[in-house]
């Protein structure tokens, strides 16, 4: 799956877009919420902004939605996530040489996060567990975080709770196709994605096949195979 | 002009040791005495041949060329060193610098052997000039040195050969015949030459130069020729001195030692901008550099060395002798920004340097030098092993087969991508690979846990699964796929291969688990 724009007049545009951000920094922080690179299987139901928190409920989703800016030249960060699959990143389309993780920021995330938000146009993050719980994050602090954002043209995707989030989205309706009971190999996925804003009914788009993306699916020869089915 | 080889026997077994030993034994008689590791039995070996052996182990019949067999059947208790000519040469290197500190301009001919040009009469004669050497080869540690005085380069060499050791052989100016003639012509280092030599009648080097020149240059090649020239009274061959590394190192003392990083960093500063102006005035680049910090505790000296992905800027050098001073205090239990010992010098030593137009600046991509400098600070409040970007690696599980490599690290040791890894999982790799696997329990219909046979027969199907502190119903299953992983180490073989299953779960999310003697855990999660 590339990211090709559609015509060579959109790449032009879409590219002095980005020279004019260049050459004048402060522009960004004026006009809140410049449009990123969202992922073309999302991009019927969301426009992914800048300075917008999506709330999302699956690594998948995450990693769908970092794959939009990454690829067209941005820096994605990983705050809380010490589960990040790399392959399926960079099978979604994320740059990996342009990812920085930081799996365990201890205490000190709120910080840690805040200095990503300054360095990566795509944040995501998971708030750590308090007493197994996600702890809940004060509203003053979410809107100081979302006013960096705007200023540095950032979005910010989370995984658990968070105070008034952009958008929030969920993968429904998962069914994975290949496997059977003893034989096959996972293959491909379809699912529902539904995109809730506010207290609006949620917006679904259908996913087809997500979950090969640019992987070789069941290509036999080099592959483990499997034994026997259960006996008894 | 006159020219000292200095030949160093068995070199190789030499650099062995000291290397087995840790460095050189200084003490010279120690090294002469008969329980010291020289003095004992060893041979270096390559492709199961000797190649070197030491002068005790010739004693005992062990030669070069011998398989090893048969050298430990004469020898029971020789040492077998393995073959590194890297090793030799980077022990000889200490030997060319002592004897570049007598006369610059010495010629490397092989690890071992040396020449040198005469330094005339600055020592004195010759033979004192020889003794001057071997005393300083000595105190480094070379015990057994000669030294072979001559006008040309082969006489040196073999009068080197024909010198005891710490003792010098001069050849009188013109003399070189006289040594010459009487040497069989297995001195000819050609094989070949040698055996059409003796096949042809010529024993000696005496009887070579009785054969004219033209003829030996057309039947013998370039090689022999020139040592005819040599028997001739004509030396031909020059030698190419070396000339030495610059030192690109930088050191600062500190006096009074210090205990802070901040004080150490702050006054290590002049120093860093001074390496790196060294580096640049040259046109280098450093990729690699060492940071040696001297302590008035234990150990003295911590070193570390450290890579960077592009090139140490005099910040990027800074930051890392601040890791090092932060990771020192937290390895001895004393708090962070405290020392467990006052500093007292610094010393950056850059180990791998680029020509710098090797890291020009593109005119796209490359880094951000605002993110470098950004995650470098990131890295300085968190720690430096706590900022990590991900790489992809060879593997079988989605855990093997990708790495997390510290922010400013090269990755190095990893294993390689391609050609596809035989057994690993196909299809689409999971969203969620665990740091740590997840206990996982599964049972069958009537509610016993599923049992997995070492050849992958499954005593019940799958029908619910316990992760993530939840039962649920399992809608499908593939596997088993085996995988004998770390087969050689002790217990493995009691405890059979690994079984690896997908399960897909009621609520559409899918797991990789693994079964090992009964016990479930989920090492990637798809969803």
């Amino acid at each position: 799956m590339t990211i090709a724009p559609t015509s060579r007049a959109d790449e032009l545009a879409a590219l002095r877009q980005r020279i004019a951000r260049l050459e004048r920094p402060g522009l960004a922080a004026a006009e809140a919420g410049v449009e990123l690179v969202t992922h073309p299987a999302l991009a019927p139901v969301l426009r992914l902004r800048a300075g917008g928190t999506y709330q999302v409920d699956s690594t998948t989703l995450a990693l769908l939605l970092m794959a939009g800016p990454s690829r067209a030249g941005a820096w994605s960060a990983l705050v809380g996530v010490d589960d990040l699959g790399a392959e399926a990143a960079a099978a979604w389309g994320v740059e990996l040489s342009r990812t920085v993780v930081v799996p365990e920021p201890g205490e000190q995330w709120l910080e840690a996060l805040a200095a990503v938000i300054d360095l990566a146009g795509l944040v995501v993050v998971r708030p750590p567990l308090l007493r197994g719980r996600r702890a809940p994050l004060a509203p003053s602090v979410a809107e100081r975080l979302s006013a960096r954002l705007r200023e540095r043209s950032a979005a910010l995707v989370v995984q658990g709770e968070w105070p008034r989030c952009t958008a929030r989205l969920r993968l429904a309706e998962v069914a994975w196709h290949g496997v059977g009971h003893g034989e096959g190999l996972l293959d491909r996925r379809h699912a529902v994605v539904e995109v809730q804003r506010g207290s609006a009914p949620p917006v679904r788009v259908r996913l087809e096949g997500l979950g090969d993306a640019g992987l070789p699916v069941g290509v036999g020869r080099h592959g483990a195979t499997p034994l026997r089915k259960a006996a008894g | 002009m006159r020219v000292f080889v200095v030949w160093c026997p068995d070199w190789p077994v030499v650099a062995a040791l000291w290397e087995a030993a840790g460095e050189p034994s200084v003490d010279g008689a120690e090294a002469g005495s008969a329980d010291s590791p020289s003095r004992r039995p060893a041979a270096v070996f390559a492709a199961n041949r000797v190649v070197a052996c030491t002068a005790t182990a010739r004693e005992l019949g062990v030669r070069r060329g011998m398989r090893r067999r048969d050298a430990q059947g004469r020898c029971p208790e020789l040492r077998v060193l393995a073959d590194a000519p890297d090793r030799d040469a980077r022990a000889f290197e200490p030997v060319l610098a002592v004897l570049e500190e007598l006369r610059p301009g010495v010629a490397l001919l092989r690890p071992g052997l040396a020449a040198l040009r005469s330094p005339g009469r600055y020592y004195g004669d010759e033979e004192a000039t020889a003794a001057v050497v071997a005393e300083r080869l000595v105190r480094a540690g070379v015990w057994d040195v000669r030294i072979g005085v001559a006008d040309d380069l082969f006489t040196a060499e073999q009068a080197a050969r024909l010198a005891r050791p710490q003792e010098c052989r001069v050849v009188p100016p013109g003399g070189a015949r006289e040594l010459l003639a009487e040497l069989p012509v297995e001195v000819l280092d050609d094989a070949d030459a040698v055996s059409l030599l003796r096949r042809l009648g010529i024993e000696s080097l005496g009887q070579l130069a009785a054969l004219p020149a033209p003829d030996v240059r057309a039947r013998f090649g370039l090689a022999v020729a020139r040592v005819h020239q040599v028997l001739d009274g004509v030396d031909a061959q020059r030698f190419a001195p070396r000339t030495p590394p610059p030192d690109l190192g930088a050191e600062v003392a500190f006096e009074p030692a210090l205990d802070s990083a901040e004080a150490i960093c702050f006054s290590a500063r002049r120093t860093v901008e001074r390496l790196v102006a060294g580096l640049t005035e040259r046109r280098l680049v450093c990729t690699e550099l060492c940071v040696e910090v001297r302590t008035e505790g234990e150990p003295p000296v911590l070193a570390r060395t450290w890579l960077h992905p592009r090139w140490f800027s005099a910040a990027d050098v800074l930051d890392r002798l601040r890791y090092q001073l932060a990771g020192q205090g937290a390895g001895q239990g004393v708090g962070l920004g405290t020392l467990g010992a006052a500093v007292t010098g610094v010393r950056f030593e850059p180990l791998t340097v680029v020509p710098e137009h090797v890291h020009a600046e593109g005119l796209w991509g490359g880094t951000d030098a605002r993110v470098e400098r950004g995650l470098a600070r990131l890295q300085g409040m968190l720690g430096h092993d706590r900022v990590l970007q991900p790489v992809l690696q060879g593997g079988r599980t989605p855990a093997e087969r990708q790495a997390l490599v510290p922010w400013g690290q090269r990755p190095t040791g990893l294993r390689p991508v391609e050609p596809a890894w035989p057994g690993r999982i196909l299809g689409p790799a999971p969203a969620r690979v665990f740091p740590t696997p997840w206990p996982a329990r599964v049972e069958d219909a009537s509610g016993r846990p599923v049992l997995v046979d070492e050849r992958g027969a499954l005593s019940g199907e799958p029908v619910r699964l316990h992760v993530e502190d939840r039962w649920q119903p399992v809608v499908g299953w593939a596997g088993p796929w085996p995988a004998e992983t770390a087969w050689w180490e002790p217990g493995a073989a009691q405890r059979g291969p690994v079984m690896r299953f997908q399960l897909v779960g009621a609520d559409g999310r899918a797991w990789l688990i693994t079964c090992l003697d009964g016990a479930w855990e989920a090492v990637a999660g798809y969803e």
